[in-house]
């Protein structure tokens, strides 16, 4: 903390996961940082890579089970249908907060100078081939070259 | 707090915005821009004219509202304003610092 007085130059943000309140808490964090200065990079791994993924980018949910702050009975949660009535409800509420839904987010996030990342281990997992993603990302890389890119003072990591 | 901006008394808050937009003139805002170490363009007054009507408007002021603005896209407010343009960019303006996370 003794390097630039602990000032914030960069954040490397890790998504590895593709329920709807990571992906924008994860996409938040790297925009708000654009917006004081900071500069910012993401890694999309694992269901990360669904944020980024052209066909079920715009059909993320949020988890209505193993959720206990949703405040609803597990059993009720796992009833077919729940989730994506949560997840509509989540995605009114956000229009309300003009909040940009995930692709206009992306657009947002590129536009910002926010560099995007996806794993190329998770995507050989998943089958995904590079046209699969959204036309923003600047490429598809390894672990070993997020921790390259992520050299340097003042840089911190978050994984979400 | 009081602050000589362009040899006048001008009061800011304590992070420097101003608190009375009636104190503001382009002179205040060139000031606060070289502060930031930028050269204002008519560009840029076009984009600061803007954010000081959205404001009388009482418009809540955010990145996405500007990239919908019709006036400037997203890119290019980051080319104007390089570090924190929103922020810059209202101090510049002589108006309140948007309570924005997005």
């Amino acid at each position: 903390m003794n390097e630039n007085k602990g000032t914030i130059k960069k954040m490397m943000i890790i998504l590895s996961k593709g329920t709807l309140e990571n992906v924008y808490a994860a996409f938040v964090l790297a925009n708000g940082a654009r917006m004081e200065g900071i500069e910012a990079e993401m890694f999309f791994t694992f269901f990360g890579l669904e944020a980024i993924h052209k066909k079920k980018l715009e059909h993320l949910h949020v988890a209505t089970v193993g959720n206990p702050a949703m405040h609803m009975p597990t059993m009720l949660g796992g009833l077919p249908g729940m989730e994506a009535l949560a997840s509509a409800m989540m995605k009114k509420e956000m229009e309300k907060i003009d909040m940009p839904d995930v692709h206009e987010f992306l657009d947002i996030l590129t536009a910002s100078g926010v560099k995007l990342w996806a794993c190329k281990l998770a995507m050989d997992m998943f089958h995904y081939k590079r046209e699969d993603l959204y036309d923003g990302i600047d490429a598809v890389i390894t672990v070993g070259d997020f921790y390259k890119q992520s050299e340097g003072e003042g840089v911190h990591m978050l994984f979400v | 707090m009081e602050k000589t901006i362009a040899g006048k008394s001008i009061t800011v808050n304590e992070e420097g915005y101003l608190t009375d937009f009636s104190q503001w003139d382009k002179t205040v805002g060139e000031t606060l821009a070289a502060e930031a170490e930028i050269t204002l363009t008519p560009r840029h007054w076009e984009v600061i004219k803007y954010l000081q009507d959205e404001h009388k408007n009482q418009v809540a002021l955010s990145i996405r509202r500007i990239g919908k603005s019709g006036l400037v896209d997203i890119k290019e407010f980051y080319q104007l304003f390089p570090v924190a343009p929103l922020k810059t960019a209202t101090k510049i303006a002589g108006i309140p610092k948007p309570a924005s996370c997005i």
